[in-house]
């Protein structure tokens, strides 16, 4: 379980977020939804310590994060796998050794055992074959399945994804969702998911945060959203035509 | 002004990353030797090139300004090869190399940044500029003192070669020349200068892709950067440490 407790957050005077509090569940996915700008994927890069808070907390199973050196984040980031909206796979590096890199990096595992661990994952994410690809000539939802291979490989108690659908078709997008879905039922991790995608939030919303103007405006699950009388969040799920038509049913 | 100071702070706490102790040493031995060949043995088909053909021309103009019987023709050899171990190859090459090398690193490093590479590595608990550009800084320390002394042979070659087909000079006064009293020192004095270089020609650019921000553009503003900071670094070194060492 991740506890966000009260956090703010300036960039050069201008306050971003604002007294924050969110507790992402274990063994769910926990997703941030909010407009571009409202300060989700700064919420995240806070959680993951990519930016530092100004204040407020932030507990791993009741670690404070926010109070820990270098190397007590070091030991909590070994736990943590994350997967890009991008999928930042290193370029000069196979999917093999894109996959191998953290294994590499903190185990003192034999070569051979890496790569079974490897093939594990990559099996785990439906790829097979593949191993000898650079990411540059794989697809875009085989990149974001190497990703979230990279991410599983030192057995993360939390996995965070940002926009794990972007740029992808919806029937890929769909796959990836339940990937993750399988993935976090499977391993019992405290999954957090940033999106604005709604198939997302209605596929895979165990537990929802709004996010807005830097505030958390709403909390709940995929069932609750579509009951909700929030404006700013009706404004935001009923934003296209198929889903205020939905809406009018 | 302040922006300057605020650039070299950022920069120098930047090397405190780079030289704090890494997470893996065995990962980082294979970084520096695939760093040593993509920077290093890259750059030598352009280096030769460019000393055979620059010692030629160093040959070709001391001959056309020598041009008088009160003159001894060995000091084409001997200007050619003091302008090649002083200047030619320490200092010209660093500043080829910082225009090779640094825009290559400060473009590898400004994507790997904006593509969220490097914020994949600190995801996962590495320290990013240590595991990038710490093999790089070592490569280049290792590479290019190596590098400049190829130059040095192969600059004297071209005015070698000048010399077999030159009517102006004979081949034994360009040999004569070339080992007419020489001073192993100025060899010292310019591999100092060429760690140094080596060091800024790594250093400068990785600073700069480090800290990219934006997309395609940015990426080739910083490469610019790198070369334009890269190039004054050297040439303000190259004084400092002249003026400290020759005189």
């Amino acid at each position: 379980m991740i506890e966000v407790k009260n956090i703010n957050k300036y960039f050069s005077g201008n306050q971003i977020l604002h007294d924050v509090s969110i507790d992402f569940k274990k063994g769910k996915i926990n997703l941030i939804i909010g407009a571009s700008g409202s300060g989700k994927s700064v919420l995240t890069k806070c959680i993951v310590g990519l930016h530092e808070v100004d204040n407020g907390s932030i507990e791993y199973d009741g670690r404070d994060f926010t109070k820990m050196n270098f190397k007590e984040r070091k030991n909590i980031r070994k736990e943590i796998g994350m997967l890009f909206q991008g999928a930042a796979l290193f370029d000069s590096l196979t999917v093999e050794e894109n996959v191998k890199f953290p294994l590499k990096m903190y185990t003192t595992k034999s070569q051979e055992e890496i790569l079974t661990r490897v093939n594990f994952c990559l099996q785990r994410v439906n790829l097979e074959n593949v191993n000898s690809l650079y990411p540059a000539e794989l697809s875009g939802g085989m990149q974001k399945r190497v990703g979230i291979a990279r991410a599983i490989a030192l057995n993360p108690k939390y996995l965070f994804c940002d926009e794990p659908n972007s740029g992808l078709d919806p029937q890929t997008g769909i796959v990836i969702d339940n990937l993750i879905q399988e993935i976090t039922e499977e391993y019992n991790i405290t999954t957090i998911v940033v999106t604005h995608d709604m198939n997302s939030v209605m596929e895979t919303g165990d537990n929802i945060s709004f996010i807005y103007e830097g505030k958390k405006w709403w909390e709940g699950n995929k069932h609750e959203i579509l009951k909700t009388h929030n404006q700013e969040l009706c404004d935001f799920v009923y934003a296209s035509r198929i889903m205020k038509k939905f809406k009018a049913l | 002004m302040i922006s300057i100071f605020h650039h070299i702070g950022k920069y120098f706490l930047l090397l405190g990353k780079v030289f704090k102790k890494p997470d893996n040493f065995k990962l980082i031995r294979k970084q520096i030797i695939h760093e040593m060949v993509s920077l290093g043995i890259g750059s030598l088909g352009l280096i030769a090139i460019i000393s055979l053909f620059m010692g030629a021309v160093v040959t070709l103009q001391t001959a056309s300004n020598l041009n008088n019987p009160l003159l001894p023709a060995y000091l084409i050899g001997y200007a050619t090869r003091e302008s090649f171990i002083l200047e030619m190859a320490p200092t010209v090459m660093s500043l080829i190399l910082a225009g090779k090398i640094g825009s290559n690193i400060a473009s590898e490093i400004g994507a790997m940044r904006v593509t969220e590479q490097i914020d994949a590595l600190e995801i996962m608990g590495v320290n990013s500029a240590s595991y990038l550009i710490f093999p790089k800084i070592t490569a280049a320390l290792l590479f290019i003192p190596i590098i400049v002394i190829y130059s040095m042979f192969l600059g004297a070659l071209g005015g070698f070669i000048v010399a077999l087909y030159s009517s102006g000079m004979t081949i034994e006064d360009y040999i004569t020349g070339l080992r007419y009293d020489f001073k192993p020192f100025s060899i010292v004095y310019a591999m100092i200068k060429t760690v140094f270089f080596a060091f800024v020609i790594t250093s400068i650019p990785s600073y700069h892709g480090y800290y990219t921000r934006g997309g395609a553009l940015e990426i080739g503003i910083s490469s610019t950067k790198s070369v334009v900071y890269t190039s004054i670094v050297i040439l303000i070194i190259n004084y400092i440490i002249t003026q400290l060492l020759l005189l």
